[in-house]
């Protein structure tokens, strides 16, 4: 969607703000909420892309005014009752609904682990042929999907080359919304900065995307 | 108790599509952010819910929090790095198959699954942002800083990257190129910066010491070893 996460090359976001302690997360509440996300993320009834996608649909003025963990929060808040967690009842109500039926915790403290150690790779081994090849030159196709898609607004219809076939994976467009994994070609491909924004950016240097076979033309 | 988590929960279903809280201030000094409590309590509200409903474990919580905390950060990624400077054979492996050489030093996991590292040289100087979202080698740096997820950073890296690497304090001449890397996929990347001068002499663990999280993402360079301090 051609939301305002799709942020790259905006201008007017103001000054780039380091603080003098960088901690990542600063407050225990975000801290729960990012183990909170992963703690449901494993019961498996969304993906990473799913997610990234509700984050991407809290409204623009929302989203610019809100702060990382108070974004992932709310559409965390949107997602439980979508995928049958919690009621917008129990929501409301802050307890569950009576007679309610307590789970068994999908995400054990041996499983945290787990994650933390192996993560949940996107790629998937299954016999895809490339549709293109190192050195290849290409175009982004110019899409416009109101679903997710990872193919930045500042790329579409760009020429590039492809500088490396990473593998098979995931294709986002369709994963993040329960459409199948459809899985294909990711490629490292090569942009060059006058390309994307004319002659105020230096003729040598560059952008390199990570992009999907379904996003490009051969050029 | 009831009747005030009610309100807590109420409130955070408004938080998903209406206005809640004043934006953070990302200032300087961050103890006087205005990190709204009801904001705090509204989170704890949701957490009593699930945990009642048996759907999370408070203790795989804890597990999750106490390990992007407290032990996986950039630390890890400056043992790669002083190791790739240290080892030339352990570098080659590095930059031609970052998964199993970030994996000899035991680093490796969520948000890190699959890896590339990038190689600065006086000629090329490799920047790391997510203009989408906030996608970060987690493993080798840990979760990013405030920053890297702000819309700042995230919309002028590409359009402007030499701007924003003199903001870090870095003025790169023309005769460098600027490789920025857009984390669009599932792979995660590390910048490889360059040694520094008057490090011959130094071991690994003293290599590691002078490596920062800002040349690991690309909006610096690691400073050569302050002359007269002991290490």
């Amino acid at each position: 969607m051609n939301g305002v996460h799709d942020m790259g090359g905006m201008h007017g976001m103001g000054p780039i703000q380091k603080e003098k302690n960088e901690l990542a997360l600063h407050e225990n509440w975000e801290w729960r909420v990012f183990a909170l996300r992963r703690a449901m993320g494993a019961w498996g009834k969304w993906n990473i892309d799913v997610t990234r996608h509700e984050v991407e649909l809290v409204p623009p003025a929302e989203y610019l005014r809100m702060g990382y963990s108070e974004r992932q929060f709310a559409a965390f808040l949107v997602l439980l009752p979508k995928r049958g967690f919690i009621t917008p009842e129990e929501l409301e109500a802050g307890k569950p609904a009576p007679g309610y039926h307590v789970a068994t915790p999908a995400l054990t403290v041996e499983k945290a682990a787990t994650l933390i150690a192996k993560g949940v790779p996107a790629n998937r081994d299954v016999p895809v042929a490339p549709r293109f090849q190192a050195g290849q030159r290409v175009r982004a196709r110019n899409i416009n999907p109101v679903g997710h898609t990872r193919l930045p607004r500042y790329a579409r219809g760009k020429l590039g080359v492809i500088h490396r076939d990473h593998g098979v994976f995931v294709f986002p467009d369709t994963n993040a919304h329960f459409l199948g994994e459809k899985p294909q070609h990711v490629y490292s491909v090569r942009f060059g900065s006058r390309e994307l924004w004319g002659q105020q950016a230096a003729p040598q240097d560059s952008i390199y995307l990570d992009l999907w076979d379904d996003y490009l033309d051969s050029a | 108790m009831t009747t005030s988590r009610r309100d807590f929960l109420s409130a955070a279903v408004t938080a998903a599509g209406a206005a809640l809280t004043p934006e953070l201030h990302h200032t300087h000094d961050h103890e006087h952010q205005a990190v709204p409590s009801d904001l705090a309590l509204r989170v704890k509200a949701l957490e009593s819910l699930l945990v009642e409903k048996g759907l999370v474990d408070r203790a795989a919580l804890d597990t999750l929090i106490d390990a992007y905390e407290h032990k996986i950060g950039p630390r890890n990624g400056a043992h790669v790095v002083a190791r790739a400077w240290a080892d030339p054979a352990y570098k080659q492996r590095l930059l031609t198959n970052a998964d199993a050489a970030i994996a000899e030093l035991g680093y490796g996991g969520m948000q890190g699954e699959h890896m590339v590292v990038v190689e600065n040289t006086p000629k090329v100087h490799n920047m790391i942002v997510c203009t989408l979202c906030s996608c970060y080698p987690w493993p080798v740096l840990g979760l990013p800083p405030v920053w890297y997820k702000s819309a700042p950073y995230r919309s002028r890296s590409v359009i402007d990257p030499r701007g924003v690497l003199r903001a870090f304090g870095l003025d790169l001449p023309a005769d460098v190129a600027v490789r920025v890397w857009d984390r669009t996929a599932g792979w995660r990347y590390l910048v490889l910066p360059e040694r520094p001068a008057g490090t011959a002499q130094l071991g690994e663990e003293q290599l590691a010491a002078l490596v920062t999280r800002d040349s690991m993402v690309g909006v610096g360079k690691v400073a050569p070893p302050q002359v007269g301090v002991s290490a």
